[in-house]
């Protein structure tokens, strides 16, 4: 779908990242966790296009500004990275963008009831945030949250208040445990070793660890991917990841915007 | 009061409006249907298709310049074959004509990918990339000397009845010099511009943002070159022109019909707003009805210059 939101608020969370939380329209598509939406910041030719971000929750508030006195709404995390998000963060309530969405495949939630653990940082939290909600209705949930330091360590709380156990770490140990995320969720999966699935979000190199350790333990792991965007929609190829079977001669390229950005990872070539 | 008539006729290819889609900004077009409807469109012209399958170019593929992007994309594609099981299944559901856009790495591949598409019903006609590289021949881009052009396009001719259409790059020193050769050599009409070779650079990593190094510049930071270049090849050749480079909008589009040009094709604009082909038909319409035009075809190459 595309249609125009208005901005509600947008708060600095932490230095440089930003909560920003936007109306969707009444008969706006069901948003599944791991999807994204693609946001034109500014109605203008620079800069020209739109930007992904991860739908981080859809919550529907009270108001009075609509007949049915409540109102849906769309929740993202950004980090302010270039122009695009300069843009975004310098917006205020009663502004207005243009967003396609939601797109995307988003993360397999059926499973057992097994335990479930999400690792990511930054704004790789916000998906995990919106999946953490759908999961917990059925299945005990862990959350292994990292970062460089302690303000890549976003909406703990958020996470807290669902009932998830979370283990925070950072690089340089200014927040939880000092170390990599991928260190201390491998520490736990040797002492816990039947987890039903690793859902991971973050950077390419955090979630190759992730689906090495997850592949070890022959635990299913599912991952989203980031990737420079032109369309959105599977068209224009610009976003494309190599799957496990890629050759030269054979290719097999998937679209992170539209055979993603939720694979699972023995789909993919980690190489 | 009656609509204005937006129909134009390309080489026997009948379309409802002048707007067309370019190839690389569409897909095969399923990827747009939950977005607009394609039968408000005058054609679908597909993503480039080769022999083999190409695996296109390692990422970064894509970067944003001001008012623009560059793409270095390699003209990835499922090839023929996948093309003809997979893709024209869905097109021959959609009621608006369907052009192939074509390349090849030698001249016999572009004869045998033409030879294949020439029995094809469902395509309505065939727009030839030839801003590819000569593989055999040293690496020159065909597109860039006017008697690797004619060579390319005469053996299409050759292997075609369908119409013809051939895509200009605009990397060259005098584009009307290879507009005419390609017209001798029997091209039925031309489509310009191409995407013009750029190149953006990360200053951090003091390395080139694209793994190609350089990428075609699109959106609409080119189109005054392109409006440039379609009036030039218009005033000069008597073949259809259609013109690209930048449309983002009616008043866009319109002016390349005031170049010269018979028909445009909207790319870029297509990853700003997936609907923006739609609405560009119907607002170019709206013009016309605004300003009592009766129809589009009186308004082509009625720039006074």
């Amino acid at each position: 779908m595309q249609f125009k939101a208005m901005v509600l608020s947008n708060m600095e969370i932490s230095p440089g990242y930003f909560r920003m939380r936007l109306t969707a329209p009444r008969d706006t598509e069901v948003c599944l966790p791991g999807q994204f939406l693609m946001v034109k910041v500014r109605d203008a030719f620079d800069p020209l296009l739109r930007r992904p971000f991860g739908i981080f929750d859809m919550p529907t508030i009270d108001s009075e500004n609509t007949d049915t006195g409540r109102q849906s709404c769309l929740e993202i995390l950004y980090k302010v990275v270039g122009k695009g998000t300069r843009v975004l963060a310098a917006l205020h309530h009663g502004d207005h963008l243009d967003i396609l969405g939601p797109l995307g495949k988003g993360f397999d939630t059926s499973g057992r009831g097994g335990e479930k653990i999400l690792v990511g940082g930054g704004v790789g939290l916000a998906p995990l945030y919106y999946l953490a909600r759908r999961l917990v209705t059925n299945s005990p949930v862990r959350l292994f949250a990292g970062g460089n330091n302690r303000e890549d360590i976003l909406c703990i709380t958020e996470f807290e208040r669902l009932g998830i156990e979370t283990y925070v770490s950072t690089d340089d140990g200014t927040l939880g445990e000092q170390g990599v995320v991928t260190a201390v969720m491998a520490r736990y999966l040797s002492d816990h070793p039947s987890i039903e699935t690793i859902y991971a979000c973050g950077p390419f190199p955090m979630l190759k660890a992730v689906s090495r350790i997850a592949e070890r333990h022959g635990i299913t792991c599912q991952v989203s991917l980031e990737a420079y965007m032109a369309c959105g929609v599977g068209a224009c190829l610009g976003c494309v990841l190599k799957g496990r079977d890629h050759t030269e001669e054979i290719p097999d390229y998937r679209c992170v915007c539209k055979d993603g950005p939720v694979f699972d990872s023995l789909e993919l070539l980690w190489d | 009061m009656t609509r204005p008539d937006m129909s134009v006729e390309i080489a026997g290819i009948k379309m409802r409006n002048p707007v067309m889609t370019a190839s690389g900004t569409f897909g095969y077009g399923s990827e747009f249907v939950d977005y607009m409807n394609l039968e408000c469109i005058g054609a679908i012209i597909t993503k480039g298709l080769s022999l083999r399958p190409k695996a296109g170019n390692r990422t970064p593929r894509i970067v944003e310049t001001p008012a623009g992007m560059l793409n270095a994309i390699g003209l990835q594609n499922v090839g023929i074959e996948a093309f003809i099981k997979g893709k024209i299944p869905f097109l021959r559901t959609v009621d608006t004509p369907v052009i192939v856009n074509l390349y090849g790495n030698s001249l016999e591949e572009y004869c045998e990918l033409t030879d294949r598409l020439d029995k094809i019903v469902e395509v309505a006609g065939l727009e030839v990339n030839i801003s590819c590289p000569n593989v055999r021949q040293g690496g020159i881009v065909f597109g860039t000397d006017p008697k690797a052009a004619y060579e390319v396009v005469k053996l299409v001719r050759e292997a075609t009845i369908k119409p013809l259409i051939v895509k200009l790059s605009p990397n060259v020193t005098d584009i009307v010099e290879i507009a005419h050769a390609c017209a001798q050599a029997g091209a039925d009409a031309l489509s310009l511009i191409n995407t013009l070779t750029g190149m953006a650079i990360d200053l951090q990593k003091r390395r080139p943002v694209l793994a190609n190094v350089t990428g075609g510049l699109s959106g609409p930071a080119i189109k005054p070159v392109a409006l440039r270049m379609v009036w030039q090849v218009a005033r000069a050749v008597e073949l259809p022109v259609i013109g690209i480079g930048g449309i983002t909008s009616a008043t866009d589009a319109l002016e390349f019909i005031v170049a010269g040009a018979t028909a445009i094709q909207v790319g870029t604009a297509s990853f700003l707003d997936p609907s923006a082909t739609q609405t560009i038909a119907r607002d170019m319409e709206d013009y016309l009805a605004e300003y009592g035009i009766n129809g589009i075809r009186e308004m082509i190459g009625t720039l006074e210059a």
